[in-house]
């Protein structure tokens, strides 16, 4: 590679830059005395370094033979704090000179570029002390022979993923693998835990403990607002609640936020920052590199186009996420490391603890929402504690200006919220137990037992693991005719196994719980207008299906850092050409991905409700919630607003919950089933994160007030009875999430031994079985993991009922001549935004009856 | 106009008629087809045992899917009481299919069959005459103007109505697209959906159907949950 040296040389200044910097809490030289080895001593005073507090207190509650979490902000040295235990035991056994076989220490990590990264890092000083180990990677890139040799040969650190881990377990040869398996690390544990990708690990782990009853586990891990979820998560659950010790850092420097500021006006809705084009583009100048964060493909797509359009100065600006083509994104990651990059518009495919050169400020383009996110993305600015990062956010609309500004008031960046640990999935538990069945013969009693040790699984009922062993073997039907076909059958001995070794192979091609969605390649080519059948050129990278969907031969999209013209589908591939003109059709712009967090709505809601608070905000965001104090009221921090009023010949009623667009648009739905049934006649409704509005043809207003239609009736708790089942029933989210619980439970294949199936080529549509299955057996196990995973996950039913309960009898409604100024914004959504789950057949008979009246008009 | 008078034509149950050769066909929703003057009901790719059939391979999919196109058939039956039944060919998953038929889904499938003529036309699924069932076997049948096959033929074939293929149509409104089973015709020829539980469609844009109709003439008969939509060629997306 040619930018070998001068990366190791950036890495090396990076690990020097960790170990050196004291921070609040000082280096203790004596303690480190008794604790390290005279080598590691040596080592530190060779370079004139001190071991930090944080590294020495883990070290000895590892040598203590306990189980650790270290919280730190990013670039306090958690890596090698986390290593430190392992380094040390192993330099001394090697003394010992007892041969080993198994893995000592396995490293877990959420992205195998991390995994790549910890490993360059973590040669320097064992190869510096001279130490005697050995240490591999092994991720789904590992060529076959080399896993082969792994498994014969085992390092003495392996570094993996979650994924690996399933399939190490799932073998044959576990037990004598991880014999000697001392410790477990699990690096940015905070976002691996809260995903099904956690819920695996976390089988995983109970495994490793079966297995190695003395493992021990180290935890590293951003700031968290809940540490004990964490702690509770790396050691057994065995009816208390153990927790694993911690060891905490606080602070660093805090970085330096700021929002940006602009003569420009902001817009009042939207998620393209057009607006703030020069400020962005100053700031890049006064840059030596910049990292530019947005939430969505699309939105980096437009801004770096934009971005573009504007670089008089031929700044080195690159693309990067997760729908490139691999090569073009190892190029910017390459580019980036050597320096070579003034800026990087990016998605969350930067995200996590990578080392990225010498970034000196991050830009966040869109509101605070997941802040856990942006602290990693602020905190990649400087790997140095002692500095403060620099960040500059851009809100993309008022709205997010609010949000912005409460987030820095309430000093909330930095301080993470992430999402509630939840209880473990059935789709993923089924995964594990074939696995496990792959691996050797189990008794029900004892998998059940290592199951509920860990912490997803900890109130897990028997008889649910009684069903999903059953789902597992034969499908759990209530029809019980595939005894013959079953995959794991109960033995003589009552241990049940694998009935055929096709079993144990399929298994591990499908293992794992990342689902990707269906997508095609995007292939340019020369030859414009010959649709589909054009000649092939370079593939771009991949687009999701459901995108093209709706697309029609000529439509311009953005992809790439370019404007492509649609050509047609070919097999699995999209045909594109370059389009003429600067700018695409097709916004393609699918909503802010993560719904603002219930601590951040709060905040916004009491700034709002509060005009002393006010002046922190530009003016022009200030002027507009002034009048609209003055033409309706301010929505208050207790209450919920309602305002109807007339508009064409429709009337529109705006609330504003705060509650984040996914429970906003479970609300719309059901609000519009009760409306329809009080025959206001609805039409459509459209959610953001902050308001949700509904129009129909009836004027709602004089209904709510001439007391047709109670508003405590209409807002009732008891709509997530009834109605919430009868729309799920019939909802397209649930046989989206149901796709997804096949494929993870492996009641579908993702992919069949010796070929890859795509998304378009699945056998039998999961929606067509998803009917099937509902029809004959609505409470089948899998069933009930859809539903489960559909109310945390799709329609956030939980924070809808919450504020459902605390608005009761704090409904405040303004019936009005026109719309108000906190309406607009999401009054300007409308037409942009598809709505979601409007009925198909309405869309067919809608077309049908337009067709036959087109042509009786010919006739 | 002759695609006005096709197209208007809704009937009752929500069938759509059109004429093929000559033969007036009423295409029912549920994806059968009804020769009204001949009293011959044809229906096609029914995958019966398409469950077990993956589950021999260790998908275990819910194996319900026989029952529920057994009930569809016999409501279809129930509404037309048709003096012959067509088949159209893959009525079996696999060629053990009809052998490994449960047995209270074979009588269920008997007393649909009894008193009246049932015709099975094989298919590449299920070469054979169907284990221990009733009926007639044949490659394919000729009709008045009509022929019936499972494949259709590359070329364009005057009367014939195929299965085969599982044509769906796609339609996109406001940013979303349906995708239904269909019905597709230019007049002288329909390929008719698949009518099994568990067989999706394949978009009548793609390539296997090209050159099978007269693109002007073209059109699709959308099968909703209550009633048939027919839609233009220019409607239709891929």
């Amino acid at each position: 590679m040619s930018v070998g040296i001068k990366e190791n040389l950036a890495r090396l200044q990076w690990i020097i830059t960790l170990t050196v910097v004291s921070i609040s809490n000082a280096p203790i030289a004596d303690s480190g005395a008794t604790l390290l080895p005279p080598l590691f001593l040596n080592w530190f005073q060779a370079k004139g370094w001190s071991p930090r507090a944080h590294q020495l207190q883990l070290l000895e509650q590892a040598q203590a033979g306990n189980s650790a979490l270290l919280i730190a902000p990013t670039g306090a040295g958690k890596t090698l704090a986390g290593f430190l235990p392992t380094l040390v035991d192993l330099a001394q056994r090697g003394k010992s000179n007892a041969p080993s076989r198994g893995i000592h220490t396995l490293y877990i990590s959420p992205l195998k570029a991390l995994a790549v990264d910890i490993q360059r890092n973590l040669a320097k000083p064992i190869e510096e002390m001279g130490l005697n180990v050995t240490l591999e990677t092994r991720t789904g890139d590992t060529p076959a022979y080399k896993r082969q040799r792994q498994k014969l040969a085992p390092p003495d650190i392996l570094l993996t993923t979650p994924e690996q881990l399933a399939l190490l377990i799932a073998s044959k040869d576990a037990g004598r693998f991880f014999e000697d398996l001392r410790f477990v690390i699990f690096d940015e544990l905070h976002s691996l835990v809260t995903s099904k990708r956690g819920y695996l690990l976390s089988l995983g782990l109970a495994r490793l403990r079966r297995l190695q009853p003395g493992v021990q586990t180290i935890g590293l891990s951003a700031t968290v607002a809940e540490p004990d979820e964490l702690r509770g998560w790396l050691v057994p659950q065995t009816g208390g609640s153990a927790l694993a010790s911690l060891v905490k850092v606080e602070g660093g420097a805090k970085p330096h936020i700021t929002i940006l500021e602009t003569e420009d006006r902001v817009p009042w809705a939207g998620h393209s920052a057009v607006y703030a084009l020069p400020g962005i583009y100053e700031a890049i100048k006064r840059h030596a590199t910049t990292l530019i964060f947005v939430n969505t493909r699309s939105q980096a797509e437009r801004l770096f186009h934009d971005l573009w359009m504007a670089n008089d100065d031929n700044l080195a600006i690159a693309l990067h996420h997760g729908s490139l083509d691999v090569s073009k994104r190892r190029k910017v990651e390459q580019a980036m490391a050597a320096n070579a990059l003034r800026a990087v518009v990016a998605t969350s495919t930067l995200d996590l603890g990578i080392d990225w050169g010498d970034v000196d400020l991050v830009i966040h383009v869109g509101a605070p929402k997941g802040a856990s996110r942006l602290a990693q993305r602020i905190g990649r600015s400087n790997h140095r504690m002692d500095e403060p990062s620099r960040a500059i956010l851009v809100p993309a609309n008022r709205f997010e200006v609010m949000e912005c500004q409460a987030a820095l008031d309430a000093n909330y960046i930095g301080a993470q919220d992430t999402p509630p640990l939840g209880e473990g999935s059935l789709d993923v538990l089924a995964q594990h137990v074939l696995g496990m069945a792959c691996a050797e013969p189990f008794q029900a009693d004892d998998l059940y037992a290592e199951v509920r040790t860990a912490l997803p699984y900890a109130a897990l009922p028997r008889d649910t693991f009684d069903r999903i062993i059953e789902f597992v073997a034969t499908g759990g039907y209530a029809l019980k005719s595939y005894e013959r076909f079953a995959k794991i059958r109960q033995t003589a001995d009552g241990s049940w196994r694998v009935t055929h070794p096709r079993i144990a192979q399929q298994y591990r091609l499908n293992v794992g719980t990342i689902i990707e969605a269906p997508s095609l390649n995007v292939r340019l080519t020369r030859q414009r207008g010959k649709g589909a059948n054009a000649r092939g050129g370079p593939v771009l990278g991949k687009v999701e299906e459901h995108f093209l969907e709706a697309l029609t031969p000529g439509d311009t999209f953005f992809f790439s850092g370019r404007v492509l013209r649609f050509e047609g589908i070919r097999e699995n591939e999209c045909i594109v050409s370059n389009a003429e003109g600067f700018d695409a059709k097709i916004p393609s712009y699918a909503g802010g991905k993560f719904p603002l967090t219930t601590y951040l709505a709060d905040q916004v809601r009491s700034m709002l409700a509060d005009p002393a608070r006010w002046g922190a905000l530009p003016d022009q965001v200030s002027d507009w919630l002034r009048i609209q104090k003055e033409k309706s009221v301010l929505p208050q921090p207790g209450s919920l607003l309602v305002e109807t009023f007339p508009r064409g010949e429709r009337s529109y009623m705006v609330i504003y919950p705060f509650e984040g667009r996914l429970a906003h648009q479970t609300l719309g739905m059901l609000l519009t089933r009760r409306l329809e049934r009080a025959k206001a006649r609805p039409l459509g409704f459209i959610a953001t994160d902050y308001a949700l509005s509904i129009w129909g043809l009836r004027d709602m207003g004089r209904m709510f007030k001439k007391g047709e239609l109670p508003l405590s009736e209409l807002f009732d708790e008891d709509m997530l009875g009834d109605d919430l089942e009868a729309w799920l029933s019939e909802s397209f989210m649930l046989k989206r999430t149901f796709r997804n619980c096949a494929l993870i439970s492996g009641l579908v294949e993702k992919r069949h031994p010796g070929q890859e199936k795509t998304g378009r080529q699945v056998t039998v549509s999961t929606d067509l079985i998803y009917d099937v299955l509902r029809e004959h057996e609505p409470d089948h196990i899998l069933i009930q993991a859809t539903r489960a995973d559909a109310a945390t996950g799709l329609l956030d039913i939980r924070r809808l009922s919450d504020m459902l309960s605390r608005i009761k009898g704090h409904i405040v409604h303004k019936d009005l001549d026109q719309i108000s100024p906190l309406a607009v914004p999401v009054m300007m959504e409308i037409g942009k935004e598809r709505v979601p789950g409007e009925a198909h057949e309405t869309l067919l008979e809608e077309i049908a009856d337009e067709l036959t009246r087109e042509m009786s008009d010919h006739s | 106009m002759n695609l006005v008078s096709q197209i208007t034509k809704t009937m009752l149950h929500g069938a759509a008629e059109m004429v093929v050769a000559g033969h007036r066909c009423v295409c029912d929703p549920s994806g059968a087809m009804y020769l009204e003057d001949d009293r011959i009901l044809v229906v096609s790719d029914l995958h019966f045992e398409k469950g077990s059939s993956f589950a021999r391979r260790g998908m275990l999919l819910p194996p319900y899917d026989t029952a529920n196109t057994l009930a569809a058939l016999g409501r279809v039956i129930a509404r037309y009481n048709p003096a012959s039944v067509i088949s159209l060919g893959d009525s079996f998953h696999d060629g053990q299919a009809a052998a490994r038929l449960p047995e209270q889904y074979a009588s269920a499938l008997g007393q649909l069959m009894a008193g009246r003529e049932w015709i099975w036309i094989t298919g590449n699924h299920d070469p054979e005459h169907p284990a221990d069932l009733p009926g007639e076997t044949f490659t394919e049948l000729a009709f008045g103007n009509l022929v019936f096959r499972h494949e259709p033929s590359k070329k364009p074939c005057s009367g014939e109505i195929a299965g085969h293929l599982h044509p769906a149509a796609k339609v996109v409104r406001r940013g979303q697209a349906v995708q239904r089973r269909c019905f597709v015709s230019d007049q002288t020829r329909m390929i008719m959906p698949a009518f099994g539980a568990y067989t999706g469609g394949m978009n009548i844009l793609s390539r296997p159907f090209h050159g099978l109709f007269d693109a002007q003439a073209i059109m699709a008969y959308m099968l909703g949950s209550k009633r048939v939509y027919p839609m233009t060629a220019k409607t239709l997306y891929i």
